[in-house]
């Protein structure tokens, strides 16, 4: 199996979310990460999926997704050629004897401390799913009390971008 | 055009501007505001029926009869859950219907209101696509959108779903509205160069088959076919939903493949060294066992939906498209190479199996009647002209063996979904649609005991289907199964109707239909030909068969079809068998 980051518009309307993962689970596949939002566009959204799937598997979810009427355009980004990255909200213990060590992590891995209380701090940090993992695996020494994530965003290096010919089918349209 | 007045006044206005003119359903709370309107629309005829399932399976009777988009109407909560087997079915089968219900009102969504069902939730995976309404003003492009969505690309079901509150408030309605579909565009022009690619594989094959599905039916493509297959001189066999779309009698007509196929269907499968498919889904009823399917085959596989190229087996020349188009690019692309297949040896072997092993049956001694003689006597005293409705089942693998088929679309019946129960309501749908021809639902006593509630419709509303129910007194099918594969240990499949609990004949007359009884193959015609000239009311024919017949041949599931069996331990011996 490998990983795939598919980027998919779609257009914003409700049930759409619903729609591309009830197809993935309907079809069997499961979703690594799965990040939503708007884009440049009021009209069109942008999913960014990761699945752990085979080459001809995906070849079929793709299809399949293609299908979904609200969905305008499907990329499958190859990480070398696409920035990606997750956000991760971290909460460590950290008392006045540990804090500073922790801190010189925090530098070390260009992360930032957003709250700070007598015996914990929150740390926000982004970056490629390995780089977030190794800042996990640093700080569990010290103790992690919570933590939560983002899905992956990701987008195509270069000056091309995705949304340019879906936008002009949309405006036929409108 | 533009002119205020209410959501529901607006929904039934774009029902007859997109050409509606036969809708089924049962009105409820939610959608009792469309059905004010309705009461006095002089263009769209709405047909009562007994129960929703019955309204979903009567549109796809009605859209796969006349190529029209059929619709189905149901109020919310249990009306719209229960056509929720129909639009599978039609999801499964690429029928194009349209199915419009009640929602509460909109302020009452999600607060599990009384009949309160998210028929959209529910139906997500089973539609084409749906839509839930909450502004008036979304109507009329919404019903534009859903006909057009249903009815163009691969065929499907669309289910609109509208609040209470958006049929009650007033609009303004404005027709023709304009779609917003930016992420719907089905490719119908195939690509040249795999047009090209396909004919130069035909030229080169030496045992190739054209492998015809529903798909070709639907896109009104069988002339462009018969010219395909006589100019290439290629065999043909058509699956359980291209029934009729080549004739029957035609000399290239290999039969049907599949579990029930025909040998020479299966074996011309199992033994080409190029299958062309078209309108296919290479479905695992065909196909048997995927690893062991037509070993020595390069795969052109032609399709209006991408998603099934490639799907279950790899295409060595995908063609996106529909397939009239498809066709007639490959009849040009070959007549321009000039080149023609030497196939000769092929139909050597082809039509070796064709004469040792054609489609039989077995009689019984105790002169009761085999359910394969009344298809071929339906057959022959109802002609070709006909259209055949079938349910689930043996009754339906007999009518797809033993009744010749002319011409297309005159066999409808549930393939994907295999939904017992679906021959009565869809053969009413299919005699609205098509009110001057002579519509015969073949039913087993199971399927029939599931819905044969619309012949209350039938009757009053003055649709003259005939119903042949093969009354084996039991699951046939199932039975079958438990026969072969269960020890003979028959697990509550003996349904007791030999008891005449129903007494099929007196329910017809219950129903304000004709019942007749046939137990005797002779007296077969005479019953047939009775049934025929009653043209004023429903008839229902009891014929009571052997319970044990059997659907031969037939490939185990999950074998490969190489291990088709012709009987009961009795396999056909294959030509290349000895290399």
């Amino acid at each position: 199996m490998s990983r795939h980051t598919l980027s998919v518009l779609v257009e914003n309307r409700p049930g759409v979310l619903a729609r591309v993962s009830a197809l993935f689970s309907r079809r069997g596949f499961n979703i690594d990460s799965l990040a939503v939002g708007p884009t440049e566009h009021d009209d069109i959204s942008r999913m960014t999926i990761v699945v752990s799937v085979e080459e001809l598997p995906l070849e079929q979810v793709t299809k399949q997704l293609n299908k979904l009427v609200n969905v305008l355009k499907i990329v499958e980004l190859d990480p070398s050629q696409a920035v990606q990255r997750e956000l991760m909200l971290i909460k460590v213990k950290a008392d006045a004897e540990s804090r500073s060590h922790v801190l010189e992590l925090v530098s070390l891995f260009r992360a930032r401390c957003v709250d700070v209380a007598s015996d914990a701090v929150t740390i926000e940090v982004t970056g490629t799913p390995d780089k977030l993992e190794a800042f996990v695996k640093v700080l569990e020494p010290f103790g992690i009390k919570e933590l939560v994530q983002s899905g992956m965003v990701a987008i195509g290096r270069g000056a091309r971008s995705i949304t340019d010919r879906s936008l002009r089918a949309l405006d036929r349209t409108a | 055009m533009t002119e205020r007045m209410t959501g529901a006044q607006a929904l039934v206005r774009a029902l007859e501007h997109v050409g509606v003119d036969t809708v089924f359903g049962i009105p409820g709370g939610a959608i009792l505001p469309a059905y004010d309107p309705l009461y006095d629309s002089t263009k769209v005829r709405h047909v009562l029926v007994r129960h929703e399932q019955g309204a979903g399976h009567a549109a796809e009777g009605y859209a796969q009869a006349t190529g029209k988009v059929g619709v189905c109407m149901a109020t919310s909560g249990p009306g719209a859950t229960n056509l929720v087997t129909p639009i599978a079915d039609a999801y499964m089968d690429s029928v194009p219907i349209v199915a419009i219900t009640g929602q509460v009102a909109s302020k009452a969504i999600g607060t599990d209101a009384f009949q309160e069902a998210d028929i959209s939730g529910i139906t997500m995976p089973i539609t084409k696509h749906n839509f839930l309404i909450t502004d008036p003003a979304d109507i009329p492009r919404t019903i534009m959108e859903a006909f057009h969505i249903a009815s163009t690309g691969r065929p499907g079901p669309v289910l609109v779903d509208i609040s209470k509150d958006a049929l009650q408030s007033d609009t303004t309605f404005v027709w023709p509205p304009t779609m917003q579909l930016p992420g719907y565009r089905p490719v119908t022009r195939p690509h040249s160069k795999q047009i090209r690619e396909a004919a130069k594989l035909i030229a080169e094959a030496r045992r190739p088959v054209l492998y015809v599905g529903g798909g070709v039916h639907k896109a009104g493509a069988s002339a462009e076919l018969l010219r395909l297959a006589e100019l290439t001189h290629i065999p043909v066999i058509t699956t359980l939903m291209a029934r009729g779309t080549f004739p029957d009698s035609h000399p290239q007509h290999m039969g049907m493949p599949g579990m029930h196929g025909s040998v020479s269907a299966v074996g011309a499968l199992q033994q080409s060294d190029l299958i062309i498919g078209l309108g296919v889904r290479f479905d695992d009823r065909v196909t048997g066992d995927l690893s062991s399917f037509a070993p020595y085959a390069k795969i052109v596989h032609a399709d209006i939906d991408p998603a099934e190229i490639s799907k279950n087996r790899h295409a060595d020349v995908p063609i996106v498209g529909d397939c009239k188009e498809v066709i007639t690019d490959l009849v040009a692309a070959i007549q321009a190479s000039g080149q023609q297949g030497d196939y000769a040896d092929w139909w050597t072997v082809l039509n070796g199996y064709k004469q040792t092993y054609p489609l039989g049956y077995e009689t019984f001694e105790d002169g009761s009647l085999a359910p394969q003689y009344v298809m071929e006597r339906l057959s022959a005293i109802a002609g070709p002209d006909t259209y055949y409705v079938a349910g689930v089942g043996q009754h339906q693998m007999w009518a797809a063996q033993f009744i010749g088929y002319q011409n297309p679309g005159t066999f409808i019946n549930s393939g994907g979904l295999g939904t017992m129960g679906f021959a009565v309501p869809a053969a009413m749908g299919a005699k609205m649609g098509r009110p001057d021809s002579v519509v015969w639902a073949i039913d087993g006593d199971g399927c029939f005991q599931m819905t044969n509630q619309e012949l209350a419709t039938c009757a009053l509303e003055g649709v003259p289907v005939k119903v042949a129910v093969i009354n084996n007194g039991n699951l046939g099918m199932v039975r079958q199964w438990q026969t072969l594969f269960y020890d003979e240990r028959y697990s509550n499949t003996n349904l007791q109707t030999a008891r005449r609990i129903p007494d099929f004949v007196k329910l017809a007359d219950a129903y304000g239909c004709v019942g007749l009884r046939c137990e005797r193959a002779e007296d077969v015609d005479a019953v047939i030909k009775k049934a025929m000239e009653i043209n004023d009311v429903p008839v229902v024919v009891d014929f009571v068969v052997h319970q044990d017949a059997m659907v031969w041949p037939m490939v185990a599931a999950g074998t490969s079809n190489d291990d088709i069996k012709i009987a009961r331990d009795m396999a056909p011996k294959w030509e290349n068998e000895d290399e």
